[in-house]
């Protein structure tokens, strides 16, 4: 029973195929909204169409009277029962929060909020009775544009008396990293450069694949919930703080989710509706949402306007950078909410060397869905504003904009380097990064293309965007988060089970769905215990089999949860030594541990760990004062953040004619340190790529002066197919983190921070020469038109407009687009 | 209620069901090839593709009873023998899903794209997947795993190095 | 996403379907592919008290040649149309537009009758049956008439089929050695039209010798651009930007999250622009 036998030298780099795969591409799954149980009953909500009402009352006799309807519940019926969705991170001591109820009993504050639920025997009946549900509200007025929720006119919450919830500032000067902001601005007014910039980060729809659905069964001695979750294990917390169950009680599995994308992470109404429901009514219940109702109910994502200041000395040298963010929170603190523009905080810096730094940042409330973390999470924003600013700058300068960049990024012989934002970075390598993405771009034959088009006049404009990007990953450390008033710890957990028969089973408190973990850990424990692949098996995503866990967001489960592994595995092997040493009659001392066999130095004695776990589990001859178990838990808890970084170079066509953009290339070179899974982490950059991309240029969720939210079905919430996307170019610099053993960074969000302003740079670069310094997200079709009409995209508008002649019908040199369509985007 | 008699995977099946009861309900709820799933309402995402009489279609936007007497196959019929199909083999090899989710849709579609296009281009694979939504791969090893079924490199030019 | 109930009746032929509809009265829905119905029904926007799905009557599928016109069965999936021969060599246009409408799968099962009756102003059947000067087969209770194009879009989703009729053929004149194209104009593939242009020509020694163009989402119905046939005749190349230029008169187009009526109109000169140049090829 060796276990050496047959496996590569390094699982760590290879590039295996996933695990999980084979069920997923057969249709063997087992989503929540799959699980049927005896007696189980069916929920439909009924919500408000409402932005902002108050209950009049809500008439159930028509529900309750129609075919196979057990129960009508409003929230009074549930009030002691149904806990609330707390917010984890209030950002400042005064913060205003608002009361969450699941299902809200005097006022509703977005459309979309639960009034009512039916519990029926079948689905069908459960619509068919919540159609009969008469809901007395009257319509309060509603805030819903963020600016005007600023001046308090309309309030989101009379009750709290303001639409503010909170300011939290960081300013380089009071932490002692870096300058006096206002100073460097004011010096930069007289003898440098200033760039004024207010950018919009508009309203974004997380849009996981699979809808949210929750199954609860109080049948047994503990309530078990099946969620659509990335976070059973702050999900059960959330539970047990506020429903009055205690925490060992409840038991919550994340069996199959379909994507979450920061989408899932939260405790939602829904899943709290639902347990209310089967306590209450003693029976299983399910509840699976519609994708309307997703669209409405799930958090929604980014949602602020930007006001930046950046300062330079006039060759272009970064002195200063101050920035004001007013973030939406929607009609409610999510579990994240307020926080997740202030992690931003530490980004907006990104991989430069300004000398002074301030990030303010307020938080409102508006009478939309409420805003949480979506991909990114307060890092895109961050990246976003600093590299639309730093191409604002190099073209104020006149220079290339990867020239402006290099001016002021940190050396590569500098690191570890501590930010002017007070973070240090502990490795990285812009130069490598960005000179391997200008090769495989063809940088200088594309700005000789776009210079060919301009002098030509070619209404198919080319332009180069660029986005030198650096995020902070793997969230976190406890005692930071201490610091920031966060409600919880950044540890994770894992736990390494040497079974008899030889085979490994690895719990793991990382909540996978989709990022392919089963695949990644099993590498890493094959390697570090030098086990088959095969061999090992990962358990996750269910409170009774992981009981420790932090979940599943913001890059940190291979960072946090990897390393939580490794430490495990390190005792596994220290646990088993004296075992070992027992079974060959040799000392400790003289033990040596390689590709899972411990063997006596000097001599050909050896035995394989899997062997000493047999030994272990018989307990037939252990030595004294050694359990009879080599099994071992880690919990891990970082000391830094990691920081991965790269450089994305994007080429997009405008035609100037329609305003419709097409992508040309994309190209990245990102250092994300040790990669364990090359084709996992592929995987990864494509996904984030494109939903960066959608940022850019096609996704927005948009509301009417009712408050109804108008892009709210695929139709109209317009997400990207193949066919508008391309394929891309992608490629790695590897410096190795040194916050952890693995050397790993994170992967999961890099490609969505970087790619939005690589997009939107390009979409720029293309129209400056006709005035444009600013097209808003999404820079759909009809603002580049509008931008190039105007002259002057959002920033300018009151500036000359710009020349015009591609729009003269008759001029010379039209159209290249004579006999095709490929001008456009189909 | 209506009496309807369907081959779903191979298998007949003949159930009583309401008119108004939607293919993919039905496959999912009373023949139990809950590999099936919905991801939308509104027949954008594609999530619940089958083959009906052997073209894709939308379960989601066919009623149970417009499936009387017709064949489904769904993607758990699609393996023989415990075999997978190439294109689930393809779509393994080439990193093709992550949450999965949409995966059995795609897949279905991309059968369904070979059949009609035995040899697309990868601007004809992109095209004729325009159906079927992703939220985790942008779409890039989708492409690739449909051109390597195709015995086409067309997904692979500018693909991964 | 669970439709109301409803009663369903499939009927197997077109007399049995005209009886069901007249027996159900009111409150009965045609279903012909369902692609838009089923929607509708999903979201309970709508909830008729029957549907009529005729998808079991044979004889409305199909493409035949009826001499100086194509006779297009209602219930013809938008995939055979793409796919027909006939349709390729004597009405181009038609399967240019109906290859982009919706996806794979939906082309599979909705219909080119359903759409035209269904009459979404964003959709991509109607301008180039317009364009084509089609004639619309409609059967009722006191038998079969026959509609020009030119009458059938009535308003927004309405036509000039009435409660218990059905439309059964639409008959293509041939258009054989036209060129053809369809713009479509759109933000993603999945789109409904923004704005969508059928341009069909006939080419004589280089210049146009006739012109047809129909207008998708520009107003309530499909719309034809008279002024722009008109000028485009006689006309080569170099003339087509000029002639295009009034490709917006009289029409009315939406505003809405896609663009404001204003930008739908430069869309619709530059489309018809290109549509045509296309169409010239």
């Amino acid at each position: 029973m060796t276990a050496v036998d047959d496996r590569p030298t390094a699982e760590i780099g290879t590039a295996r195929r996933r695990k999980e795969d084979r069920r997923l591409v057969t249709g063997r799954t087992r989503w929540t909204d799959n699980i049927q149980l005896p007696g189980m009953l069916h929920l439909a909500m009924v919500r408000s169409p409402f932005a902002h009402a108050t209950i009049n009352g809500v008439d159930t006799a028509a529900a309750k009277a129609a075919p196979g309807v057990i129960a009508v519940l409003t929230g009074s019926d549930i009030a002691d029962i149904q806990g609330v969705n707390i917010t984890a991170w209030p950002i400042s001591p005064d913060q205003k929060t608002p009361d969450h109820l699941p299902m809200p009993l005097e006022r509703v504050a977005h459309a979309g909020e639960i009034v009512a639920v039916v519990a029926a025997r079948t689905a069908a009946q459960a619509r068919d009775a919540a159609e009969l549900v008469d809901v007395d509200l009257e319509e309060l007025p509603a805030v819903l544009d963020l600016k005007r929720a600023a001046t308090d006119e309309v309030l989101a919450h009379p009750a709290l008396e303001t639409n503010k919830s909170a300011f939290w500032q960081l300013d380089s000067a009071a932490q002692g990293s870096g300058g006096d902001v206002d100073e460097a601005i004011a010096t930069a007014r007289e003898s440098g450069i200033v760039i004024e910039r207010e950018y919009r980060q508009q309203r974004l729809i997380p849009a996981f694949m699979e809808p949210r659905s929750t199954v609860v069964d109080p049948t047994g001695e503990q309530v078990v919930m099946w969620s659509a979750t990335q976070v059973p294990h702050v999900l059960r917390f959330c539970i047990a703080a506020t429903t009055g169950l205690p925490e060992s009680k409840i038991r919550v599995i994340a069996p199959d989710v379909g994507g979450g994308f920061g989408g899932k992470l939260q405790s939602t109404p829904e899943e709290f509706v639902t347990l209310a429901v089967a306590r209450t009514l003693g029976k299983p219940c399910k509840y699976t949402e519609t994708r309307s109702e997703t669209m409405v109910s799930a958090h929604h994502g980014r949602d602020q306007w930007q006001k930046l200041t950046l300062a330079a000395e006039k060759d272009g040298t970064v002195t200063a950078l101050k920035v004001d963010l007013m973030a939406d929170l929607g009609a409610y603190a999510a579990i994240v909410g307020g926080g997740v523009p202030v992690l931003g905080a530490w980004m907006f810096n990104s991989i430069y060397k300004f000398g002074a730094y301030q990030f303010n940042c307020t938080t409102y409330y508006t009478n939309k869905t409420w805003v949480d973390a979506y991909r990114g999470a307060g890092r895109p924003e961050a990246t976003y504003a600093i590299e639309r600013l730093m191409d604002e700058l190099a073209a104020e300068v006149g220079v290339d904009p990867l020239e402006i960049r290099e001016k002021n990024w940190i050396g590569h012989e500098e690191f570890p380097f501590t930010t002017v934002a007070g973070m240090t970075y502990d490795s990285g390598n812009y130069e490598a990064a960005t000179a391997r993405a200008k090769e495989l771009f063809g940088y200088d034959e594309l700005r000789a293309e776009q210079q060919r088009r301009r002098e030509s006049g070619d209404p198919v404009q080319l332009g180069i965007g660029v986005s030198t990007f650096t995020e902070m990953c793997g969230l976190a450390p406890s005692r930071v988060l201490g610091s920031l008033d966060y409600g919880a710890g950044g540890w994770e957990s894992a736990s390494i089970r040497m079974l008899a028969t030889g085979t490994v089973e690895v719990v793991t408190g990382a909540s996978a769905h989709g990022q392919g973990h089963e695949t990644a850990w099993s590498q890493i424990v094959a390697d570090r215990l030098g086990v088959p692949f095969e061999s090992v098996e990962v358990l996750h995503g269910d409170t009774q089999i992981a009981p420790k866990g932090m979940d599943t967001y913001g890059s940190r489960s291979l960072v946090v949860g990897g390393e939580a592994l490794v430490r495990a595995a390190d005792k596994v092997i220290e646990k088993a030594r004296p075992l070992a040493a027992h079974m060959l009659e040799a000392s400790v001392d003289d033990l040596e541990f390689t590709e899972g066999r411990f063997t006596v130095k000097g001599t050909d004695k050896g035995v394989g760990i899997t062997d000493v776990a047999l030994a272990a589990w018989t307990g037939h001859d252990y030595p004294e004062g050694v359990e009879p178990s080599i099994d071992a838990d880690a919990t891990y808890d970082p000391v830094n953040f990691s920081f991965p970084h790269g450089t994305h170079l994007c080429a997009m066509e405008v035609d100037t004619e329609t305003g419709a953009t097409r992508m040309r290339t994309y190209v990245c070179v990102d250092d994300i340190g040790t990669i364990i899974n090359p084709l996992i982490v592929e995987g990864q950059v494509h996904g984030g790529l494109v939903q960066g991309i959608a940022q850019a240029l096609w996704e927005g969720a948009e509301y009417d002066e009712q408050g109804t939210l108008v892009s709210g079905s695929f139709v109209d919430y317009t997400l990207p197919t193949s066919a508008d996307t391309i394929s891309f170019v992608t490629d790695h610099t590897t410096s190795p983190s040194t916050s952890n053993s693995l050397g790993t960074k994170g992967v999961g969000e890099a490609g969505t921070i970087a790619s939005t302003p690589a997009v939107v740079n390009a979409v720029v670069d293309a129209l400056r020469p006709m005035g444009v310094d600013d097209v808003e997200m999404p820079c759909t079709p009809e603002r580049v038109w509008k931008a190039i009409r105007s002259g002057g995209g959002t920033q300018h508008a009151d500036t000359t407009p710009a020349q015009q002649a591609h729009f003269d019908e008759g001029a010379p040199n039209q159209d290249p687009a004579a006999g095709t369509t490929d001008g456009v985007v189909q | 209620m209506t009496r309807i008699t369907v081959s779903v995977d191979g298998v007949p099946y003949t159930d009583e069901v309401e008119p108004r009861t939607l293919l993919v309900h039905y496959l999912r709820e009373v023949v139990g090839k809950v590999g099936t799933v919905v991801g939308c309402d509104t027949s954008n995402c594609g999530a619940c593709t089958v083959h009906l009489d052997g073209r894709s279609v939308k379960s989601c936007n066919v009623l149970a009873v417009q499936a009387d007497g017709h064949e489904v196959t769904t993607i758990e019929g699609l393996a023989v023998d415990g075999e997978l199909h190439p294109m689930q083999a393809a779509f393994h090899e080439n990193h093709a899903l992550q949450c999965g989710y949409c995966t059995p849709g795609m897949i279905m579609q991309a059968v369904d794209l070979l059949t009609e296009n035995p040899h697309p281009t990868e601007d004809e694979i992109r095209q004729g997947m325009e159906g079927n939504l992703c939220r985790c791969t942008g779409y890039h090893n989708i492409v690739k795993a449909v051109a390597a079924v195709a015995g086409s490199t067309s997904g692979e030019g500018s693909g991964a190095r | 996403m669970i439709p109301a109930a409803f009663d369903y009746v499939a009927p197997t032929s077109l007399e049995d379907a005209l009886a069901a509809l007249a027996q159900a009265g009111d409150d009965a829905k045609v279903m012909a592919g369902g692609q838009s119905l089923l929607p509708i029904l999903r979201m309970r926007l709508g909830a008729p008290e029957t549907v009529v799905d005729l998808g079991r009557i044979e004889a409305l599928r199909g493409v035949r040649d009826g001499g100086d016109h194509l006779a297009i069965g209602a219930m013809t999936p938008y995939s055979d149309v793409v796919a027909d021969p006939l349709v390729a060599e004597h009405a181009g246009l038609l399967a240019r537009a109906v290859e982009t409408v919706a996806d794979p799968q939906i082309r599979h099962r909705g219909t080119i009758g359903g759409a035209l009756v269904h009459a979404d102003p964003a959709g991509d059947v109607g301008a180039p049956v317009l364009a084509l000067d089609a004639t619309l087969v409609v059967v009722g209770p006191g038998g079969e008439r026959t509609v020009p194009a030119a009458e059938f879009f009535r308003n927004l989703f309405e036509t000039a089929v009435g409660d218990g009729e059905l439309l059964t053929e639409i008959r293509v004149p041939k258009h054989t050695g036209w060129g053809s194209a369809y713009e479509k104009f759109v933000r993603v593939s999945h789109q409904w039209s923004i704005v969508g242009v059928a341009a069909a020509v006939r080419v004589d020694g280089g210049s146009i010798a006739e012109a047809k163009v129909g207008l998708t989402n520009m107003g309530s119905t499909p719309m034809r651009a008279t002024a722009v046939e008109q000028a485009l005749v006689g006309k080569d190349d170099s003339g087509l930007a000029d002639a295009c230029a009034a490709a917006a008169e009289g029409t009315s187009p939406p505003s809405d999250l896609n663009g404001d009526a204003d930008y739908r109109r430069h869309l619709a000169t530059v489309l018809t622009r290109r549509a045509v140049r296309s169409a010239m090829q």
